[in-house]
């Protein structure tokens, strides 16, 4: 007898009671709430936000409860709840030379004006597994320095700029575009690609940031300079005639200063490579920088041989949702096409053991069987 | 955001109204030419990329309220996924949902075409992963794009020759790609090349919508879709020597069943629905025991539901 | 010219936009893929003059910030306020730029090649034309084929531009390059989408 095994209502149901089971965990134990995700994991919680392209910390929070802790799950709630939102306004670009820094370091400095700024860094901790961490003991606050009224820190690009020794940034009143409203049409502008990176799964930008490292597809880069902190967002209110705040986030910016570069009637200059990051998120605007850096290649006519360097391949793969859904779609049952190529599989074999059989007799086609 | 108030809200069938439009404007020139991939600002919808957010989002553009809608995934009403698609549309739309394939006006589809012929004023959304039928020749969008522009289709029967030089067949079962009105190749989604000829000059309209590669495409009725072939070597479709064995259709795509460790395997209908009717009707296949023990397999088909 | 419009603008959109666009989506849906096919699209809106019922409805339901729209006729302030009003759509002199175009009665077809008709790696970036005619039923007979045709179909409308067959004919032979028309005439319309072959009887 019979009896398809398939699934149906009743089985989708049961296994989202059972993952939600799952997700609670052990129920003597008490449940996470968002202020802890926020406030204890939010170095995830600004993951999840750069990659979901939307900064809003509870909702992101919410989202790595829900996701157990999956990253990538998370980012695609944070989208998909991101694409159904209205779009009021666009900002004003945001201004990190006013940023209020909680970060800040140059590779390329010793000092500079404003200083180094560690801040919360895992840069010089020795990683042993920290026995406190089994308990909730008692944390010092950090040391908190007094803002100067004169507080001035330039962006380091700036001060090469100042000498001519770099690029200059690229000013544009032009509306950036948008991947997310526009279909991507090959080769595309600088502004879509950075919006791609910075929407870009960390992992697989990491790996493309350190192959170019490794010679495939080489910048020789320093870092310029890495920010973190907060910036205001503002817009620009027509009605009011000028710009009003409407929030501020945390953001890291850096600038990978790269390879000089010169031509006939320009002195040789450093080249750059931008990342900017939602959120405490330092390894991913580092690799976003020299992935940007790479993908510049025709503007430097370097040769394009290296991965990092192939903007089709990078923009077509660097979206861990869009990744992550086509590889895991292969355990969606596939069985009629399977049926189809075995179907095809036999008919070879059968082809092969006729022509063993009777040399003479062509391979049956197709049609005669 | 705080407490309930800031909880997402959605619109009729998901999608705002300023994708639906955008979406709408890519179907009407996709019909205007049948077999071009139209491209369209896909968007992230609630369900992953590759589990049907083309099909999902070119279904949620056109569904009405008074829409019927069914959908299949292999052939089937009730795969976990077809559930789930067809639970989705319940919920954001509150639209009808069927499993007869007659009573449908919208059917949404994964790899299969339904075995009953489809009637005009139905329309069939299939779901699709790679839109392009060149991609695994020349795997650049830049590349493909041009090639289709000059209609340049050499590589592609190049590919398929190379097929029969090396199997003596066409090594292509599914995804079999096809020519539209003589001018656009076109991938007519992963259905296995049995369902191809359902395609030409359906009476049926058919959009294709691809979310992860953010394509469009269509069939208006009666068009023409020929599927690639040589003179030497004709197209043809897959021919079941077994019945159904539980409804005994012939000429229908078939699953295959493997019922034990030691070789023993049975066929029944890809079609859940042309098989379920065709019971109804009263025909038996040979893995139905000839005992109400049958009844009890047919019902607990539907009861999974 | 702002000032001269009136409150008309204000009043005559959907008064149910989901359902009313979808509507009438489907209907020019069903349009395009039955060339030929008279369709009504029921009265939905109330697009001021000179605007026919059916064009104001397929605007509604299709236009918006992203899709320019061109007017042939000279006086047509009206309709474009109320246009915008509604969809937040540009108006465009610029015919090559336009998304849709609103066409006057007997319009000259020789400007026809002035608007888009897409390029050879995008074909759909073409403009879609809305024409006014007199009648939908009354003309001279035309007979269809192409995609969306089973066999052939017969159209009959009245007060078409001169050499308008000839137009389309041109149009044809572009494929997959071309402009999309509509014939509007009151609440109904026709598509004769550049896949489909005109013959005089």
């Amino acid at each position: 007898m019979y009896v398809a095994v398939k699934g149906g209502e009743a089985a989708i149901n049961n296994a989202h009671r059972l993952m939600a089971d799952r997700r609670r965990g052990d129920r003597n134990v008490p449940g996470l709430t968002i202020e802890q995700i926020a406030g204890q994991l939010a170095l995830a919680v600004d993951r999840v936000m750069a990659e979901g392209s939307l900064y809003d910390p509870d909702l992101a929070a919410m989202a790595v409860r829900q996701a157990r802790g999956d990253l990538i799950e998370a980012i695609f709630l944070l989208r998909a709840y991101r694409t159904t939102l209205p779009r009021f306004n666009n900002s004003t670009p945001i201004d990190t030379a006013t940023m209020r820094i909680e970060r800040r370091v140059s590779a390329t400095y010793k000092d500079i004006p404003g200083g180094q700024l560690l801040g919360p860094t895992f840069d010089y901790t020795h990683r042993l597994i920290d026995p406190a961490m089994t308990e909730d003991g008692p944390v010092e606050p950090g040391h908190r320095r007094p803002v100067e009224s004169d507080a001035c820190a330039p962006r380091v690009t700036d001060i090469l700029n100042g000498e001519g020794l770099i690029e200059p940034d690229v000013f544009s009143n032009a509306e950036p575009s948008d991947l997310t409203r526009e279909p991507t049409e090959y080769p595309v502008d600088r502004d879509l690609r950075l919006q791609a990176l910075a929407r870009g799964d960390e992992g697989f930008l990491l790996a493309l940031g350190y192959s170019t490292q490794r010679g495939y597809g080489r910048t020789h880069p320093f870092v310029g300079e890495i920010r973190i902190g907060m910036v205001d967002v503002e817009i620009d209110m027509p009605e009011l005639g000028f710009a009003v705040t409407v929030g501020s986030v945390r953001v890291t910016e850096c600038q990978m200063v790269s390879q000089f570069k010169g031509s006939a009637g320009v002195k040789p200059r450093f080249t750059r490579g931008y990342g900017l990051v939602f959120g405490h998120s330092e390894r991913k605007a580092m690799a976003m920088s020299l992935v940007d850096r790479a993908l510049r290649a025709d503007e430097f006519d370097e040769q394009r041989l290296a991965p990092a360097q192939d903007e089709e391949f990078v923009l077509e793969h660097c979206d861990n949702v869009q990744s992550t859904g086509f590889v895991e779609h292969l355990k969606l049952p596939h069985y009629v096409d399977f049926q189809a190529e075995l179907d095809l599989l036999r008919q070879l074999h059968e082809d092969t053991t006729t022509a063993t059989i009777d040399d003479d007799q062509a391979p049956l086609s197709e049609a005669a069987q | 955001m705080t407490g309930t108030d800031a909880l997402p809200a959605y619109n009729f069938a998901y999608l705002d109204e300023q994708t639906k439009r955008m979406i709408r404007r890519a179907i009407l020139k996709a019909i205007a030419i049948p077999g071009y991939q139209v491209p369209f600002a896909s968007r992230e919808m609630p369900m992953p990329y590759g589990w049907g957010t083309g099909g999902v989002q070119v279904t949620a553009s056109v569904l009405g309220p008074d829409d019927v809608l069914k959908v299949i995934d292999q052939g089937a009403d009730d795969t976990t996924n077809a559930v789930s698609i067809r639970a989705f549309f319940a919920k954001v739309a509150d639209v009808a949902t069927t499993t007869k394939t007659t009573e449908a006006t919208i059917i949404q589809t994964r790899h299969r075409i339904p075995e009953t012929p489809l009637e005009a004023g139905q329309i069939l959304v299939y779901q699709v992963p790679i839109p392009e039928p060149l991609r695994f020749l020349e795997p650049r969008e830049t590349e493909t794009r041009v090639m289709h522009g000059l209609e340049e289709y050499g590589l592609m029967h190049v590919k398929l020759y190379e097929d029969i030089a090396q199997h003596g067949h066409i090594a292509t079962t599914y995804a079999y790609p096809v020519k539209v009105e003589d001018r656009y190749v076109m991938d007519p989604s992963p259905v296995p090349k049995f369902d191809n000829p359902k395609m030409h000059c359906s009476p049926a309209l058919q959009l294709f919508g691809a979310g992860r590669e953010k394509r469009i495409y269509a069939l208006p009725p009666f068009t023409d879709v020929v599927s690639l072939d040589f003179e030497d070597h004709p197209f043809a479709i897959q021919r079941f020597e077994a019945h159904c064995a539980l409804c005994d259709a012939r000429n229908v795509y078939l699953d295959e069943v493997v019922t034990d460790d030691r070789g023993g395997r049975m066929f029944v209908c890809s079609d859940t629905d042309h098989c379920e009717t065709r019971r109804t009707e009263g025909h038996r296949g040979t893995g139905l025991p000839q005992t109400e023990g049958g009844e009890t397999a047919s019902t607990s088909r539907e009861a999974a539901e | 010219m702002t000032a001269q419009v009136s409150t008309q603008i204000y009043e005559g959109g959907f008064s149910d936009p989901v359902f009313g666009s979808q509507t009438v989506f489907r209907a020019v849906m069903d349009a395009m893929a039955n060339p030929g096919r008279v369709i009504d699209l029921g009265q939905l809106t109330q697009a001021p003059a000179p605007l026919e019922p059916a064009a104001g409805a397929v605007l509604a339901a299709l236009a918006d910030y992203d899709t320019p729209l061109c007017f042939e006729a000279q006086n047509n302030a009206d309709a474009a306020a109320w246009l915008t009003f509604h969809t937040g759509a540009p108006v465009t002199a610029d015919r090559a730029n336009a998304a849709f175009a609103v066409l006057v009665s007997r319009s000259a077809v020789g400007t026809w090649s002035d608007f888009a008709i897409g390029t050879s790696s995008f074909p759909d970036r073409s403009t879609t034309l809305l024409l006014p005619v007199e009648d939908l039923r009354s003309g001279k007979r035309l007979t269809l084929n192409g995609p969306g045709i089973e066999h052939a179909a017969d159209i009959a409308p009245a007060g078409l531009p001169e050499g308008f067959a000839s137009a389309m004919g041109e149009n044809a032979k572009l494929f997959p390059l071309g402009f999309d028309l509509l014939l509007v005439c009151g609440s109904e319309l026709i598509a004769l989408p550049r896949t489909t072959r005109i013959m005089e009887n």
